[in-house]
C-alpha cells in the first residue's frame, strides 16, 4: 500500500510521518517518532502495554492504524514529566513500588493519568482505580501498588493534565473532535473478558 | 516478631524521592539503609519510557528472524520444501545441519536438540530459522516453508505416559523418581483408626511475563559471538551457546537487557532463543534479532508442570498427625528441562509444615509430547502442597476441627524434623505467621459468620422464601500455611559455587559485580543497600553492574529465592571485605559517602584497582546425601500463612475473591515495599492459577495462545491483598534475610478452595475453580 503523509502532535511536538496507512500506531511511535516507552505485549489489544491517549482518551496503539492518528493529539510515558521533573504520578510509582519489571508501567500510567485528568482533583476510589486500570495487565505487583500510587498521586497532585497535557487544558478530555466522529477507541480488556469467561 | 507491614510505616522514614540527575552525585542520606524502603533506583527510568528493554533496541544492518515449528506432537520429518514460488532473494536459512558444535540445549541432560533434527517430539517444536532484514519479508519466508511429517501417535496424558502407550524416554518414561521415607508410614497407616484419602490435580500454567521473549545476537568479528537479551541467567545461556558453536568461554559474551518479567521462564528457555538468534548470526555474519510475538510465546515456551497428587493420611482423635503416604505424578512434557529438581523440590514440600512422624513419598515425572514443563516460581511446590493444604481441610472436615486449629496443633516449630530428617534449628515462623494472618483477617469470626448466614440462607431458601432475580451469592473464607527452601535443593549451592566480587569505580563508588539479574523484583536497590549498608556508605553511592558474562563473575542463576538470601550474604561479605580493605589503608573509617569516595580515590591512585571476591561458603552442619535423600535439604525454610475470602454464584458458578491476607516470615525485610512487592505480585500470580488460568491442549497444541482465552487476573479481578511481614532472623541470610521470590505463590490456591468450599458446600480437588467446575460440584453435591 502507498505510503500517506500524517501530521500528528505527540507530547505537544507537531510530527510529521510518511508511513502504509494501516501500519499499526504502535510501530509509528516506537519506530517512525523512536519512542520506545509504548510497549508491545500481545498486539491484539489486551494487555494495554501499548497504552497512549489520542485526543485525551486512552486507545491500544497496537489497534489503530496510523491513518486514525491524522491530526490528532497523541500523549505516550515520555510526554508525563516536565523535562526531568517527574509528574506525581511517576514519582510515586516509584516510591510506593508501583513498577516492578517496568514493562507494563508506560500503559498504566498514560492509562491512570487519563483517569485523574478526568477525575479533575478529586481522588478516585480504589475501586475506580482497579476498573480504571482493567484493560491493563501487569504480571508482577498483584495490582495493590500500583492502586495505591495512583489514589496518592490523585491526593497529591491535583491537577496532572497542567503539566503533561498542555493542549488538553480546556476541553473535556472525553469530548471527541467533530470531525473524527466514526472514530472509536477499541474496546478495553474488561468487558472482552467477562464474556469470554461466560462463553467457557 | 511482627514489623513492618503494608499499612503499617516502615521503621525509619524513607528518604525523600530522588530526581533524575541527581542520580550520579553522591548523596547526602543515610548510610543506614538495610529495612529502609528507599526509592527503587531501578524504577526511574522505568517510569519515564526510558529503560530499554531488548525490543527497544535499535541494531544497523540487523536481520529479523523467525522459527519453523511442528504443527504435529510427534512424528518424523519426511521432508522439508520451500515454496518454489516464493522470493528467496535476501533470506537467510539455517537448520540443524548449520550447528558448528552439538545439536543441543544444554541443561541438566542433554535430550533436548536446538532444532529438530529427523523427528519432533512436541507441536511448535523449533526445525527450522528463516531471518530477512524487513520483518514482514520473514514471517512470509516462514509461511513459505512446509514440512512433511510422518506423524507417530502422541502421548498427551500423564496416565497414558504411565500406562506406556507410547515408549518416549529410557524404559518407562520416567524422567526422574524422588523417594523420601522416615518412620513406616504403612504400618502407621495400618493400625490408624482415622484415615482419610484424597486425589487432587493441578494444571500447567503460563508465565504470562508482559514482555515476550527476545533476544539480539551479533558476531563479534574475532570468531565469537554477543547475545543481549531477555533473560534470568546470563551464565546459563553461556554454557549453552559453548556447546552449540564449540566456543571457548571467551568467546561467548551474553548480556542481559532490561528484562520484562521472567517467574521462571526466561531461566532456561533463553538459551534456546539465544541460540537461534546466534545461529542464524553465525550464518549471515550480519545481527540478527528475535522477538517472539504473544501467540508464539505461549505456545512453544516452557509452563508450569501439570500434577496429579494422591495422600492418605492417618491421625489420631486430637487432631495430631500419624502419616501420611503420598503419590506424586509430575508432566514434564517432551523433554528433560529442570524437570528432575522441580520434581525433588515438590517431593521435599509435599508433606507440607507440618510434623508427621511416618511418612512416605514417592514422586515421579514422567514425559509426554506436551511441550516441555520447566521453572516456574514455586517450582513443583505449589503442585505438592495444594494438595497436602486441601488433604488438610479433609482431615479437619473429618474430626470436625476448625482449618486453623488443626494446622495449629500441627506446625513446624523450632527443633521439629522433617521427613528428611533436617533439624529445623532456628527461624521457623509458621506458626507466628498462621496466628498474625488469622487475627488480622478476623479469620474466626467470619468463618463462623458465613456458616451461620449460608445455613439460613440454604433454610430460606428450602421454605421458599428466595425472591425472583435474587442472585444466590454465598461467602467462605480460607487458610493456608506452607513453607519454601530458600536456595537450591540439597547439595545444589555447593556444586554452584558462587562467586561475587566488588570493586572501586574510577570516581571512587563501590561496585557490585555479580551474574544476578534484575527482573522487577528489585535486585539493584537490594544489593545497594547490602553493599551500601555494610560499607557504610548510601545506597544511591553503590553501583551494580549490569549483568555481562564479560565482566561479572559466575554468582548463579536468577531462581530459587536465592539471590538476596544466597548471592546477597556473599556480596555482604564482599562488602566487609573492602571495608577492611579500605580501613587498614586509611587507618581509620569514614563518616559517609563522600569521606569513602575520597579514600577510595586515594587507594586507586596509591594502590591500585581494588577488587573483593568471595566464593559460596555452606553453613556449618548441614549435610545432604542425595542417593538416600536424607538431610538437611534447605538452609532455611520461610513460612507464609494465608487467608482468602470469596464469594460465589450458585448460579453462575462464578468466584469473585473479596480479600486476601497473607503473612510471610521473611527473616529480614531488607526493604520492606520490596518484599511486600514479591508477596502481593505472587499472590495475585497464584490467583489466577487457582481460579482462571488453564492451558488448553488440542491434539498436543496450546489452544489458548492469545491473552483474549488465556485469562490471567486483572486489577478489578484482584482483591485487596493485606501483606504482614514477620521477621525471624536466618543467621547465614545477610541481615537474617531468606528468600522471598516464590513462597507467597504456594499459599493461596489452597486457601481459595477453602473459602470457595465454605460458600458453596461443595468440595474441590482440582484447579483451576473454574465456573463450570463449580457448578459441576454443586450438582455433585446435590446428588449426594
Amino acid at each position: 500500500m502507498a505510503a500517506v503523509t500524517l501530521r500528528f502532535t505527540v507530547n505537544g511536538k507537531a510530527r510529521r510521518v510518511r508511513v502504509p496507512p494501516l501500519k499499526r500506531l504502535l510501530d509509528v511511535l516506537r519506530e517512525d517518532c523512536g519512542l520506545t516507552g509504548t510497549k508491545e505485549g500481545c498486539g491484539e489489544g489486551e494487555c494495554g502495554a501499548c497504552t497512549v491517549l489520542l485526543d485525551g482518551r486512552s486507545v491500544n496503539s497496537c489497534l489503530v492504524p496510523a491513518v486514525q492518528a491524522d491530526g490528532a493529539r497523541i500523549l505516550t510515558v515520555e510526554g508525563l514529566a516536565r523535562g526531568a521533573r517527574l509528574s506525581a504520578l511517576q514519582e510515586l510509582m516509584v516510591a510506593r513500588g508501583g513498577t516492578q519489571c517496568g514493562i507494563c508501567t508506560p500503559g498504566i500510567l498514560v492509562q491512570a493519568h487519563e483517569l485523574l485528568t478526568r477525575a479533575r482533583g478529586r481522588v478516585p476510589s480504589e475501586a475506580e482505580v482497579r476498573e480504571a486500570l482493567a484493560g491493563n495487565l501487569c504480571r508482577c505487583t498483584g495490582y495493590q501498588k500500583i492502586v495505591d500510587a495512583v489514589r496518592a498521586a490523585a491526593r497529591a497532585g491535583k491537577q496532572p493534565e497542567k503539566r503533561s497535557a498542555p493542549r488538553a487544558g480546556k476541553k473535556p478530555a472525553e469530548k471527541q473532535p467533530a470531525r473524527r466522529p466514526a472514530r472509536k477507541p477499541p474496546a478495553k480488556r474488561r468487558a472482552a473478558k467477562t464474556a469470554e469467561r461466560g462463553r467457557r | 516478631m511482627p514489623t513492618g507491614s503494608r499499612r503499617g510505616s516502615p521503621p525509619r522514614p524513607p528518604a525523600a524521592p530522588r530526581r533524575r540527575g541527581a542520580r550520579r552525585a553522591p548523596s547526602a542520606s543515610s548510610t543506614r539503609s538495610v529495612g529502609v524502603s528507599v526509592p527503587k533506583l531501578e524504577g526511574y527510568d522505568k517510569v519515564t519510557g526510558r529503560a530499554l528493554y531488548v525490543d527497544d533496541l535499535r541494531v544497523p544492518g540487523a536481520l529479523h528472524g523467525r522459527t519453523v515449528r511442528s504443527t504435529i506432537a510427534r512424528g518424523r520429518i519426511r521432508r522439508i520444501e520451500l515454496d518454489p514460488a516464493f522470493d528467496w532473494t535476501g533470506v537467510v536459512l539455517a537448520d540443524h545441519k548449520d550447528i558448528p558444535g552439538e545439536n543441543v540445549v544444554a541443561l541438566i541432560e542433554d535430550d533436548q536438540p536446538l532444532l529438530a533434527a529427523g523427528e519432533v517430539r512436541h507441536a511448535d517444536e523449533a526445525i527450522l530459522l528463516v531471518a530477512h532484514a524487513d520483518p514482514e519479508r520473514a514471517e512470509a519466508a516462514r509461511q513459505a516453508v512446509r514440512v512433511e511429517y510422518e506423524p507417530l501417535d502422541p502421548v498427551l496424558t500423564m496416565e497414558d505416559s504411565l500406562a506406556r502407550k507410547a515408549v518416549l524416554y529410557k524404559r518407562d518414561n520416567v524422567f526422574k523418581e524422588v523417594r523420601i521415607a522416615r518412620g513406616d508410614a504403612a504400618a502407621a497407616l495400618a493400625r490408624a483408626a482415622i484415615v482419610v484419602e484424597g486425589r487432587y490435580r493441578t494444571g500447567a500454567q503460563e508465565h504470562i511475563y508482559i514482555e515476550p521473549q527476545g533476544m539480539i545476537a551479533e558476531p563479534d568479528g574475532a570468531g565469537g559471538i554477543t547475545v543481549r537479551g531477555s533473560l534470568q541467567c546470563p551464565y546459563y545461556v553461556h554454557a549453552a551457546l559453548m556447546r552449540v558453536f564449540a566456543l571457548p568461554p571467551e568467546r561467548v559474551r551474553v548480556i542481559q537487557t532490561v528484562t520484562g518479567g521472567g517467574f521462571g521462564g526466561k531461566e532456561e528457555y533463553p538459551s534456546m532463543i539465544a541460540g537461534h538468534a546466534a545461529l542464524l548470526a553465525w550464518k549471515s555474519g550480519r545481527p540478527v534479532k528475535i522477538v517472539y510475538d504473544r501467540g508464539e510465546d505461549i505456545a512453544a515456551t516452557t509452563k508450569r508442570h501439570a500434577a496429579m497428587v494422591r495422600i492418605r493420611s492417618a491421625v489420631d482423635a486430637a487432631g495430631i498427625l500419624l502419616a501420611h503416604d503420598i503419590d506424586v505424578v509430575m508432566d514434564g512434557g517432551a523433554y528433560l528441562t529442570l524437570t528432575p529438581v522441580v520434581l525433588s523440590r515438590g517431593a521435599l514440600h509435599a508433606a507440607g509444615p507440618y510434623v508427621c512422624p511416618n511418612v512416605a513419598i514417592r514422586a515421579r515425572a514422567v514425559a509426554t509430547n506436551l511441550p516441555p514443563a520447566g521453572a516456574f516460581r514455586g517450582f513443583g511446590a505449589p503442585q505438592t502442597q495444594f494438595a497436602i493444604e486441601c488433604q488438610m481441610n479433609r482431615i479437619a472436615e473429618r474430626l470436625r476441627l476448625d482449618p486453623l486449629e488443626l494446622r495449629r496443633r500441627n506446625a513446624y516449630e523450632v527443633g521439629d524434623v522433617t521427613p528428611t530428617g533436617q533439624t529445623l534449628r532456628e527461624s521457623v515462623g509458621a506458626l507466628d505467621v498462621l496466628e498474625q494472618a488469622a487475627q488480622r483477617a478476623g479469620y474466626a469470626a467470619k468463618r463462623a459468620r458465613y456458616a451461620r448466614d449460608n445455613a439460613a440462607a440454604a433454610r430460606a431458601e428450602r421454605a421458599g422464601r428466595f425472591g425472583p432475580g435474587e442472585r444466590r451469592l454465598r461467602r467462605g473464607i480460607g487458610v493456608s500455611l506452607v513453607f519454601h527452601g530458600g536456595g537450591f535443593t540439597g547439595s545444589g549451592e555447593v556444586r554452584l559455587a558462587s562467586r561475587a566480587a566488588m570493586d572501586l569505580t574510577g570516581d571512587g563508588r563501590p561496585r557490585v559485580l555479580m551474574a544476578n539479574t534484575e527482573i522487577g523484583q528489585g535486585t539493584i536497590t537490594v544489593f545497594a543497600q547490602i553493599a551500601g549498608e555494610t560499607l557504610g556508605v548510601p545506597a544511591e553511592l553503590v553501583v551494580v553492574e549490569t549483568p555481562d558474562t564479560a565482566k561479572v563473575p559466575d554468582s548463579g542463576p536468577t531462581v530459587a529465592s536465592r539471590t538476596v538470601m544466597v548471592v546477597g550474604e556473599i556480596v555482604r561479605r564482599c562488602a566487609a571485605g573492602m571495608r577492611a580493605e579500605l580501613e587498614a589503608f586509611a587507618g581509620r573509617g569514614w563518616a559517609d559517602g563522600e569521606g569513602f569516595r575520597r579514600l577510595a580515590r586515594r587507594h586507586l591512585a596509591r594502590r591500585g584497582p581494588l577488587r573483593v571476591e568471595r566464593r559460596y561458603e555452606p553453613p556449618p552442619g548441614i549435610a545432604w546425601d542425595d542417593a538416600a535423600y536424607r538431610g538437611d535439604a534447605y538452609g532455611v525454610f520461610g513460612y507464609d500463612g494465608c487467608v482468602v475470602e470469596a464469594e460465589a454464584d450458585l448460579d453462575t458458578g462464578e468466584v469473585r475473591l473479596l480479600h486476601v491476607t497473607t503473612a510471610v516470615d521473611v527473616g529480614k525485610a531488607i526493604h520492606p515495599v520490596l518484599a511486600a512487592g514479591q508477596i502481593e505480585g505472587g499472590t495475585a500470580q497464584a490467583l489466577g492459577y487457582a481460579l482462571l488460568e488453564e492451558v488448553r491442549v488440542k491434539d498436543g497444541r496450546v489452544w489458548n495462545q492469545q491473552l483474549t482465552n488465556y485469562i490471567i487476573p486483572t486489577a478489578a479481578d484482584t482483591p485487596p491483598i493485606d501483606v504482614i511481614l514477620v521477621e525471624k532472623p536466618y543467621s547465614r541470610g545477610p541481615f537474617g534475610a531468606k528468600g522471598v521470590g516464590e513462597l507467597p505463590f504456594d499459599a493461596p490456591a489452597p486457601a481459595v478452595v477453602a473459602a470457595v468450599e465454605q460458600a458453596t458446600g461443595a468440595r474441590f480437588d482440582e484447579i483451576p475453580v473454574l465456573p463450570e467446575r463449580v457448578l459441576r460440584a454443586l450438582a455433585a453435591k446435590e446428588r449426594r
